[in-house]
């Protein structure tokens, strides 16, 4: 089944055109430094932007701090609010389920698919990310600025190595957003309905970790470690936030994909 | 013979609303099942349950001998199913379609085979590389039922199949079915056209407002009545002739109450009354669904 769902969202067209769409901004973030090459001073803007006008294979990590806050969630937020509320939609739920695939085993495929999603939608951000920084942004060594707050400079190796942690660390992330989403999915028919749900849960989040009287819900909060990836490019790498960012994570998951699992699996299928 | 269905009292109540109320279906193997009633009456309800999308509140259901939904996983693999209406998904071709649909129920093997087969017998063959959204309501209609087929199941449960369908492919469809049901699968066929279910149907169950309220063979129901209806242009006479067994007269038609139409008729004959027309009356199916049904008024049945 989980087969199934990959072909499913490979082949659909919408999947290709939300990550041609999540590369944009970058592109043209990526453009307008280039032309201009006015870049925000450093510790200002985006993490890693004000270094990429003097090294351009750093642009793959602006990238993703581009995106992750906004652009990321929205599209994890739309492709798992589709998931089970979509098929609802589109009728074809009743005739998946009496294939018959069973309710776990869907949802759990659909849990995978959308991961599968995620994962390629990152390494796609980080892949142009680094053609757009090497060919319109500076090749000067600019490793130094990075690590700038751990004082040493990384080898590079290491800075493929952190790249790549960070990509998993993103898409990992983007767990709490798709598991809310799948949860939603299943209660509603609509799938816009599910992924604006979702989406709200978020905007609170990200409004609440601004706010000093919500300190005792911040750790709580699922995107209070997004950009905790930051960390990985410290020397030595600061593990404290990546971990607690990962478990909290788990804890969206299991939480959400239980309530998902009790809803669906004993639902009603009318649409 | 086995219970292709059976059903114990079952009763699905949504809040206040008693959609389906304790009924007891006895569908048997190789029978073509037509199930009928006006919108509402809680037909789909009803397959839903028997399919395992919805849970029921009370009673027992039994497809192909096994308990449903427990055995969903051994007993939905041989039955192929059309719930109120076709989907797909729409921006892939319908052989696209059929593979995904196929994929979840068995292997890889033979999976070419099986759907171009299924494809050329509900005639999409070179549409099957068309996309599903540029399908008419009909050729979605001939797609649902490929992928109902596919797997050869022993029990197929279609749910209004030949909705959108022009009088043409209605006949394909009727003699497919007909021919599948000739080679062994038992048809569970609901439906609000009587003329659809009383000219493919073996056995009738008539639900309304969630209850059963018949359930017989085709055989039984449009057996003689017991009355004899005779057309005549001299009425009189044969009323005065036949004493009191006339129950209605309308116009140049009588109803009487004897079985014995060729006795009816020598008696009438040979007195000298004129006979245009004259059999055993037989109930139609509309007749017995109209019957059986408490306010008529309330039924949207339609012939």
């Amino acid at each position: 089944m989980i087969r199934v769902e990959l072909v499913k969202m490979l082949r659909r067209p919408r999947t290709w055109a939300v990550i041609v769409l999540l590369n944009a901004l970058p592109t043209l973030v990526a453009v307008l430094l280039a032309v201009t090459e006015i870049g925000p001073r450093p510790g200002e803007g985006p993490a890693f932007l004000s270094a990429v006008l003097t090294d351009g294979t750093l642009f793959p990590l602006a990238a993703l701090a581009i995106v992750l806050p906004l652009f990321m969630p929205v599209a994890v937020a739309v492709v798992a609010g589709d998931a089970v509320a979509g098929e609802a939609q589109a009728g074809t739920l009743r005739y998946v389920l009496t294939r018959p695939v069973r309710r776990t085993h869907l949802l759990v495929a659909k849990l995978v698919s959308v991961l599968a999603f995620v994962l390629l939608a990152v390494l796609v951000v980080a892949v142009v990310g680094y053609v757009v920084g090497r060919s319109l942004l500076g090749t000067e060594d600019a490793r130094t600025l990075v690590t700038g707050i751990s004082g040493s400079s990384l080898t590079s190796t290491q800075l493929v190595e952190r790249t790549l942690l960070s990509v998993v660390y993103v898409s990992l992330s983007m767990l709490s957003v798709a598991a809310i989403a799948l949860m939603l999915s299943t209660f509603t028919d609509s799938p816009l309905g599910a992924a604006l749900g979702a989406l709200v849960f978020l905007i609170a989040s990200t409004l609440l970790l601004t706010l000093d009287a919500a300190a005792v819900l911040q750790p709580y909060l699922p995107t209070r470690y997004w950009l905790s990836f930051v960390d990985f490019f410290r020397d030595p790498i600061l593990w404290r936030d990546l971990v607690r960012g990962v478990l909290l994570q788990a804890v969206y998951v299991v939480v959400f994909l239980g309530v998902a699992w009790a809803n669906f699996s004993t639902k009603d299928i009318t649409s | 013979m086995t219970a292709a269905v059976a059903t114990r009292g079952l009763t699905k109540r949504y809040g206040p609303v008693l959609a389906v109320d304790g009924i007891d279906l006895d569908v048997q193997e190789g029978d073509v099942y037509g199930f009928l009633g006006a919108n509402g009456s809680g037909k789909t309800t009803t397959v839903r349950i028997l399919l395992g999308l919805v849970l029921a509140t009370s009673g027992e259901a039994e497809v192909l001998g096994r308990p449903m939904p427990r055995a969903a996983a051994s007993v939905l693999p041989e039955v192929g199913t059309l719930v109120e209406g076709p989907a797909a998904y729409g921006h892939l071709t319908g052989r696209a379609n059929l593979e995904l649909f196929d994929a979840m129920g068995s292997g890889r093997r033979g999976r070419r085979a099986r759907i171009g087969d299924v494809l050329e017998r509900v005639g999409l063959g070179v549409a099957g590389e068309r996309k599903v959204k540029c399908y008419s309501l009909g050729m979605r209609q001939r797609l649902g039922l490929a992928a109902a087929l596919l797997g050869a199941p022993r029990l197929l449960v279609l749910d209004e199949p030949t909705n959108g369908l022009d009088p043409q492919g209605i006949r394909e469809m009727r003699e497919l079915l007909l021919a599948l049901n000739a080679a062994g699968t038992t048809i569970f066929l609901s439906s609000h056209l009587l003329a659809e279910v009383e000219q493919m149907c073996t056995r009738v169950g008539v639900l309304d407002r969630g209850r059963l309220v018949v359930q017989e063979s085709m055989h039984v129901l449009q057996q003689p009545t017991g009355r004899t209806v005779v057309v005549t242009p001299d009425g009189d006479r044969a009323l005065a002739l036949l004493d009191g067994r006339v129950e209605v007269r309308d116009g140049q038609r009588l109803v009487i109450r004897s079985d014995d139409a060729a006795g009816l008729n020598r008696l009438l004959v040979g007195e000298g009354v004129r006979v245009l027309e004259l059999a055993p009356e037989r109930r139609g199916l509309e007749q017995v669904v109209l019957d059986a049904t408490t306010d008529p008024t309330q039924v949207g049945v339609s012939s």
